[in-house]
This record gives C-alpha cells, sequence and structure tokens, in this order.
C-alpha cells in the first residue's frame, strides 16, 4: 500500500481532509486516525445546545457513517499516534500496530489548557473540574447541571461566556473569574468587552474581572469546595470549569523534526517544513495576509485550511487566502465576527448596543480590516466581503443608520 | 426514506435518499460533491447555497431576514437562491430538486 494517505485527527480538520483528499482525486487507500473514539463532530455545540439540551450525541456528527464508506476512507477511532518514522514514512500507533504512508496529514487540534496552580494534581484529579473539548467532557457537565448549583467558571473568552449563559439557561448559580481586567481580552476590543459584561451581569452572572486563583478547598470526596482568589475572596463551588485558552497537539510532529513554533509551521499551501507532509486546523501555523504569523482557533479555518492541504496532497496545489470569521452564541446574542482587527486606527459603531443590536466596524487608514457584529447579520455579510475585497469603507456612512449600508463600501 | 434530485456543481444530476427531518443541508452535506456548512446550520456563512427549482419554490418555507442578507452578498446568487441549512426536510418535498451552487 504505498499510496496511502494517513490523517492524523479525527476533528473538523480531519474529517474535512480525508473527504478533501478523495474529492480531489486522491486514487489509494485514505486512513484518519482519531484519539476520540467517536466518528468526526462538530464542536461548537458543545458548549451550546448540547450542554444545554439532553438532544443525541448523533446530531453532532459531522458525517453519516455511510459517506466514509462512499469516500472509502478507513476510521481508525480511538487510536492514538505515538510516532512519526519520517524516514521510513511509518506511523506507530499506541496500539503498538505500525501503518505505511505515502503521505501525511496532521489535523491534531489542540487540548485545553491546564491551571498552573499549587496542588495542581489534586486539583486536577478533583471529579467536579472540568474543561471542555470533547463530547464527553460535555456529557459529563451537562449531567451535573440542575437549577440552584453553583457553577464557577475560570476563563473569560468565548468558551467560558457560552457555558456561563448555557448554565444560566439551566437556572444554575454562575460565577466567572477572569484573570485579565477585562472578558474577551485577548479577541475583541474594550467596547466589545463592557457589551458582554454587562449582559452576563443582566443575566444574573457573577463576572469578577482582573482575578487571580489562588488557590483550591476541597471535600472529603476530593471535590472542589470553593475557589480562592488572590484578593481574599473565596467562590463556594458545586462544579468549576476551566477555560483558559488552548494548547495545540504539536508533540509528534516536534518529535520527529518538523518545524513548531505555536503550532505546526506550515505555507500557505499547508505544507510543513516537510513537503511531504501538510498540516490544518487549530494545530497549525499559517502565514498571515498582513506578512505576520498567526494560529487560529476555528472551524472557518480548520475547513477551509484542510481544503487547501487535501490538494496540496493531491497534487493540486492553490494558496490560502485566509479570510478568517468566527461565531459565537450566548443568551439571545449571535456574535458573527469576520477578519482580524490587529493594526486598526479606528474603530466605527452602527447600531446600538442597549437594543442588542450592533456592529463594530475595525478600519486601518479607511480600509475595513474586521467587524464584530450582534445580531447584525447584513453588516457582518456585507463585511466579509468588503475585508476581502479589501475595500476602503466610509466611516461617516456606517456610523448612521439612517443611510442605507450598501452606501458605505464598493 | 425521501428522494431528492440534486444537481452536482458539474452538472450531473442524482437521485439521493434522504432521511424526511433535520435540514436540507444535513442530506446535502454528506454527499461526496456536497456542500461545506461551515457553520453548521446556523444561517452564518452562506456554504450550503442551493439553487431551488423554480416548480419547488413556492413549496419551500420563505427566507428569513438573516438569510436574505447573507445571500445578497453571494456572487452567485439567483432569484431561486436559498441556503439549505434553514430548508427543514419533510415528506412534502420529495422529489425535491435543487443545485448546488458554486463556491463562492
Amino acid at each position: 500500500m504505498s499510496n496511502t494517505a494517513c490523517v492524523i485527527g479525527a476533528g473538523q480538520a480531519g474529517c474535512e481532509l480525508a473527504l478533501g483528499l478523495r474529492r480531489s482525486g486522491w486514487g489509494g487507500p485514505i486512513v484518519l486516525i482519531g484519539a476520540e473514539p467517536h466518528a468526526p463532530y462538530q464542536r461548537p455545540p458543545l458548549s451550546k445546545g448540547y450542554l444545554g439540551e439532553k438532544s443525541e450525541r448523533s446530531a453532532l456528527d459531522l458525517r453519516q457513517a455511510a459517506a466514509y464508506e462512499r469516500s472509502g476512507i478507513e476510521l481508525l477511532l480511538g487510536c492514538r499516534v505515538d510516532g512519526i518514522d519520517r524516514a521510513e514514512k511509518v506511523l506507530v500507533l499506541s496500539s503498538g500496530e505500525a501503518r505505511r504512508y505515502s503521505c501525511l496529514a496532521l489535523a491534531t487540534g489542540g487540548r485545553p489548557k491546564t491551571l498552573t496552580v499549587a496542588d495542581s494534581e489534586r486539583v486536577e484529579s478533583a471529579g467536579n473540574l472540568f474543561y471542555l473539548r470533547t463530547v464527553d467532557d460535555a456529557e459529563r457537565l451537562r449531567a451535573r447541571f440542575s437549577p440552584g448549583r453553583r457553577l464557577v467558571i475560570i476563563g473569560g473568552g468565548y468558551i467560558g461566556l457560552e457555558i456561563a449563559a448555557t448554565g444560566i439557561a439551566a437556572g444554575l448559580e454562575v460565577t466567572v473569574l477572569e484573570a485579565m481586567p477585562r472578558v474577551l481580552a485577548r479577541v475583541t476590543v474594550p467596547q466589545v468587552s463592557s457589551f458582554y459584561e454587562a449582559v452576563h451581569r443582566e443575566a444574573g452572572v457573577d463576572i469578577r474581572t482582573a482575578v487571580a486563583i489562588r488557590c483550591f478547598d476541597f471535600r472529603d470526596s476530593g471535590e472542589i469546595s470553593a475557589v480562592h482568589c488572590a484578593d481574599g475572596t473565596a467562590v463556594p463551588a458545586d462544579m468549576v470549569v476551566v477555560g483558559i485558552g488552548l494548547t495545540p497537539n504539536t508533540e509528534i510532529a516536534e518529535a520527529a523534526g518538523l518545524a513548531v513554533d505555536n503550532g505546526i509551521v506550515v505555507d500557505e499551501f499547508a505544507r510543513t517544513s516537510d513537503v511531504h507532509i501538510v498540516a490544518a486546523g487549530d494545530c497549525a501555523n499559517l502565514p498571515s495576509f498582513d506578512g505576520r504569523r498567526i494560529r487560529l482557533e476555528s472551524v472557518q479555518n480548520a475547513i477551509d485550511q484542510a481544503r487547501i492541504a487535501a490538494a496540496t496532497l493531491a497534487g493540486k496545489p492553490q494558496r490560502y487566502r485566509a479570510n478568517p470569521w468566527f461565531w459565537s452564541e450566548q443568551y439571545d446574542l449571535r456574535l458573527q465576527m469576520a477578519g482580524l482587527s490587529a493594526g486598526h486606527d479606528q474603530i466605527v459603531l452602527r447600531g446600538s448596543p442597549a437594543r442588542r443590536s450592533f456592529a463594530m466596524f475595525y478600519l486601518k487608514r479607511g480600509q475595513l480590516l474586521a467587524c464584530d457584529a450582534v445580531n447584525r447579520t447584513p453588516e457582518f455579510a456585507a463585511a466579509k466581503r468588503w475585508i476581502t475585497q479589501g475595500c476602503v469603507v466610509d466611516a461617516a456612512v456606517l456610523a448612521d443608520e439612517s443611510l442605507p449600508l450598501g452606501a458605505a463600501g464598493g | 426514506m425521501m428522494r431528492l434530485i440534486v444537481v452536482d456543481r458539474d452538472g450531473v444530476e442524482h437521485a439521493v435518499e434522504s432521511l424526511p427531518s433535520g435540514s436540507l443541508m444535513e442530506a446535502l452535506r454528506d454527499l461526496d460533491y456536497g456542500v461545506a456548512a461551515i457553520c453548521g446550520g446556523m444561517c452564518s456563512c452562506a456554504t450550503c447555497h442551493i439553487y431551488v427549482d423554480s416548480d419547488w419554490m413556492p413549496r419551500v418555507p420563505l427566507q428569513r431576514s438573516d438569510e436574505s442578507a447573507l445571500i445578497s452578498e453571494l456572487q452567485h446568487r439567483r432569484e431561486t437562491s436559498r441556503l439549505a441549512c434553514q430548508i427543514p426536510m419533510h415528506a412534502d418535498l420529495e422529489g425535491l430538486r435543487v443545485t448546488l451552487a458554486p463556491d463562492e
């Protein structure tokens, strides 16, 4: 089997990569290897609908089983890859089995960052400490969701805030502890952070910012009973969720001698430092349009970059021109974000945060770089196109709701 | 099971079996030549863009404002453009004929 393509990682990127390889005309066997025992599924609902409802696991499936069969994709699930022998082109699996490949794709994703606190072993082994990355994580957590229970969330990023909103809907008492002076500090501007803080407080979430975690109290059972903050306050807890970011899974790439720097380093064709190996999704560090390098943790990037990686392996390379976009759902708010706002010199607001319907536009010398839209799909859709086209937009028109949106750009 | 007619991006017509539940996007996502459906059906990405056969247009539910906003920005939009994630599948759509729109 000298023409076997192996894809390590069966998340959204790995799934798309395997199917994309077949679509791009790869004729040989395709093996999709996943560490989790489940066929590829969607992760975004895990902090939203799936956490709040008792919906079926199959509702998360990215494809029905028949789709893999039709495409001749072998799923190796519940299987870890321990090492890559690049010279021999062999993968060593956790089962001890070896698998030959002629080309290889890495879609290894990431894992939740863990807390760095004293007594971390005891904290990590507490039965009521949760991270949220997998469907099993979500099911363990939602089994504990019953009205009146006290949920403490460490980390005020998207995951933390989405879990907070889901927890409130389930009748929990929710506290969010954020280390930075504002929530969403890594991903958006202070105005949007303040908006979300206000929304969550109004919904009943106790949001505390600029809070460092000092230590934990434990029950005899080993479960955490309270979280102590550096300012001396203690927050009683029935369960604790940690959502403080993602560590890319780069260990096997690094051990195989591939270039790794905050992710597996790839070029615009998704090629790693070994041209026979591609990488895509959360684990990959890619060139950004502005000459910098970025790592994107999003479904959009997982799918778009996976398609580029598949085309490269199939010998039909295309350049990846990332036009990143993201979304988040909290309460009745749909946040849609397009572009990357880094480097903006002007912010324009259209609409009204008080009415929970607005868009923030980020401009650099008049050119639109990014947009955060809350319950504003028209603005999001237009911004996505303007960003792709590199449009210079009319800030005065954007800011004035009495003028049609279309008049602001090309 | 019910049957759909799907015309792929190369103009080839396929008879496709589908469950009479979920959304049309889910049925199309499963096809080898199917739709990307990046956002998973929350009407955010427009990557499940299709054209509904004009005979069928009166029989699919009307667009909501989010869907029309997304469609209005698509390069390949037509009068019969829809996002498949916004069309729930049910037995009345037996024989529905749709064409996959080109990737944007």
